[in-house]
């Protein structure tokens, strides 16, 4: 081979590349610029001689997630479809077109995304939004009584006010010590690095001793969710509630549940909450259905407890209890969650009755494996759980004194 | 010290030297690592061999293992470097024992590599006689986003910066395996600085080779059974499903007490060895033992 033919091979080799990222981009993954340079480097390093070792070479390069892995597959599938399209790389000889896309013969878990992002993306017209504005500058008067007031018996107008009242809320403070030191005149123990330094300044005649202490951070907070129909009212306000945790720097998992448990956690990390809203919605396909408490509870025990509730986590579980079923799976689903975190806050939006009495066999069944019970119906009780949150004492929390009173 | 392998197919027979049954999938994603010299990020189950990985190089390459175990609140001190402030005190102490001295030579003579404390991600830094060291970087997810930020600085230029002495840049860079148990997403500014594997539970067959590779004391008959009764078992809806290094443990324990195939109660009685949590063994303990184990035998009885 000529060295002007092999230049040409390299040059389609790395279009073609380039190509390939840009459709796994758009199926979803997260592949930079860099990435296509490391891509061409590591093919050429690895001076493939099959096509396994080609499909293993751009896995290691643009894979950087297990789930992501299902994904590459099945656009790696499509992309290089042509037998002999890879083979002919290899050579790098003939140029190629990058392969089309067309409907696989088995669709795969993932086929469907990627077949989408292959195909030239159609225009999708964005929906009108309304947009009101609202004077948010509320008298005190107008305040109080929204903060009272039951989120279900909101006008719409009430609700954009409240989405703009819950941004405002103070979050909560709770800080839990790490293991790391951050320097502290008044910390208790001796800074050995600092106290050398300083003593040194001085010629090191006197020993001026530096203290640090125990850093703090924020625990992280996991929300699991129920969005069934009858907490619809609710569930979206607290949404906003995540959201606006979530923006202040603090670690929140949300996963969202009705039939299926969804991890909505990146979604909700967008700037503005209605579009992160929206795009969480997109993912869940069961908004509003009926509920499946134990199995939702199963699933996160299963795969994600061990991934989110490290670091002392508090979990926030968002649901009425209201289970059609109630057998010992969920007792015990219960007590595995609540053996792995370090605080579970159950939040009940039927609390908001004041005749409310813990009646129902579900709530019977998961309310003994509860730290707390609140409610969550209104800007008042979101408030009370912030300075719950915070360690501040607050009354008609403990879930016992529910079950001795019916 | 042997050379570094020059393609997949001799990477894969490296590992396989040092005892180490891989499929192509790792060796490809291994070779890349050494040939590109890039960290090579390692996720998987607990104990399906993540760590044996980069044991297995270093003995493979003769290159020294530094390890460096991570946990929650690691930091700088204990995983880069820390400076003898005993001797740093003491030396101060005797040069003024010795009479006037001048601050700027006291100040460069205590804040010299004699008073540093190397920690293993210096240590693996500096040169090695037989050559550049293999890194391993065990368990990332136990610690903090903190330190995974400080690891970018490293990874991505082998280098680390003292204060008081400079930035100590690595000759050769070191080879890096990063493994992580997954029980937090490591952020994507350092997988990003890595090539990434998923390490998976291996096949039957996979399975049966590392079993004898590594328990060659079992019976043929006993690791055919093993292996098949612990596929079967991953299969059931466990919280967690036993990794290869479970496997292992079981057919030592199987060799010790002298069996050459499995029965019920001798799977029963030594389920812990497999188990790990209470409520799996329940679910496992008894018939339901009895019938997986029925089932595989029946299997493989139709298969000889």
């Amino acid at each position: 081979m000529t060295k002007k033919t092999a230049d040409q091979g390299e040059g389609r080799l790395a279009d073609n590349i380039a190509y390939f990222a840009r459709a796994l981009r758009a199926a979803g993954l997260p592949v930079g610029p860099g990435a296509v340079l490391d891509a061409i480097a590591a093919v050429e390093a690895a001076r493939i001689g099959m096509r396994e070792d080609f499909y293993w070479t751009l896995h290691a390069v643009f894979v950087k997630r297990h789930e992501h892995s299902i994904l590459f597959d099945q656009a790696f599938r499509i992309f290089w479809r042509r037998r002999a399209l890879i083979e002919k790389l290899i050579a790098q000889m003939s140029p190629i077109a990058p392969g089309g896309a067309k409907e696989e013969k088995k669709p795969q878990a993932g086929a469907l995304r990627v077949a989408e992002a292959l195909t030239t993306p159609r225009q999708e017209k964005p929906e009108p939004v309304e947009k009101t504005e609202f004077f948010a500058r509320l008298t005190v008067s107008d305040r109080e009584v929204l903060k009272a007031k039951d989120f279900a018996q909101m006008s719409a107008a009430e609700i954009t006010v409240t989405k703009r009242l819950i941004a405002e809320m103070s979050l909560p403070d709770d800080e839990v010590t790490t293991r790391r030191f951050l320097s502290d005149p008044r910390g208790r123990r001796i800074d050995p690095r600092k106290t050398f330094r300083r003593s040194l300044r001085g010629g090191g005649a006197a020993i001026d001793l530096a203290y640090r202490s125990p850093a703090v951070r924020h625990a992280p907070v996991v929300a699991l969710m129920d969005i069934s129909g009858s907490m619809a009212e609710y569930s979206r306000l607290f949404l906003h509630f995540l959201h606006a945790i979530a923006e202040k720097r603090r670690k929140v998992h949300s996963f969202v549940f009705a039939t299926r448990l969804t991890n909505i956690s990146r979604e909700l990390t967008s700037r503005d909450p209605d579009e992160a809203l929206a795009r969480a919605s997109k993912r869940v396909q069961d908004w509003e259905g009926g509920t499946r408490i134990a199995h939702a509870l199963h699933d996160f025990n299963r795969h994600w407890s061990r991934r989110v509730l490290g670091q002392g986590a508090i979990v926030l579980l968002f649901t009425d209890g209201l289970e059609r079923e109630v057998t010992r799976e969920l007792t015990f689903e219960m007590d595995r969650l609540k053996r792995s975190c370090r605080r579970l806050i159950w939040l009940n939006p039927l609390l908001r009755f004041d005749a409310f009495e813990a009646r129902a066999t579900g709530i019977r069944a998961m309310l003994p494996h509860v730290d707390e019970f609140r409610p969550i119906h209104s800007l008042a009780s979101m408030q009370e759980l912030c300075r719950a949150l915070s360690g501040e004492p607050t009354e008609r929390s403990n879930p016992r004194q529910w079950l001795r009173a019916s | 010290m042997a050379d570094q392998p020059g393609s997949i197919d001799s990477t894969l027979a490296l590992l396989e030297s040092a005892g180490y049954v891989a499929d192509r999938s790792l060796a490809t994603v291994l070779f890349l690592a050494l040939k590109l010299g890039r960290p090579l990020f390692l996720e998987g189950e607990a104990g399906v061999g993540k760590t044996e990985i980069a044991k297995v190089l270093s003995s493979a390459l003769g290159r020294r293992l530094i390890r460096l175990q991570c946990y929650e609140g690691l930091d700088v001190a204990s995983a880069v470097y820390e400076w003898n402030y005993a001797g740093q005190m003491m030396a101060i102490r005797l040069a003024e024992v010795g009479g006037p001295v001048d601050r700027d030579t006291l100040e460069s003579d205590l804040f010299s590599e004699r008073y540093l404390v190397r920690r293993p991600l210096l240590q693996a830094l500096e040169p090695d006689t037989s050559g550049a060291p293999v890194l391993l970087i065990d368990e990332l997810d136990r610690t903090d986003e903190a330190f995974e930020a400080f690891l970018l600085e490293v990874l991505s230029d082998f280098q680390v910066t003292i204060p008081e002495l400079g930035t100590v840049k690595a000759e050769h860079p070191p080879i890096v395996i990063i493994t992580s148990n997954r029980t937090r997403e490591i952020h994507d500014a350092l997988k990003r600085r890595c090539l990434y594997h998923w390490v998976d539970y291996p096949d039957a067959e996979r399975e049966l080779a590392i079993l004898s590779s590594r328990v060659p004391q079992a019976a043929k008959r006993l690791s055919q059974e093993i292996v098949a009764f612990v596929q079967a078992i991953r299969k059931e809806d466990l919280f967690k499903a036993p990794g290869v290094a479970e496997t292992l443990d079981w057919a030592s324990a199987l060799v010790e007490l002298d069996a050459v195939a499995l029965d019920p109660a001798l799977v029963s009685d030594t389920l812990g060895v497999l188990l790990k949590y209470q409520d799996d063994m329940q679910k496992m303990q008894g018939s339901r033992a009895k019938d997986m184990l029925d089932q595989v035998q029946s299997v493989l009885r139709a298969h000889a």
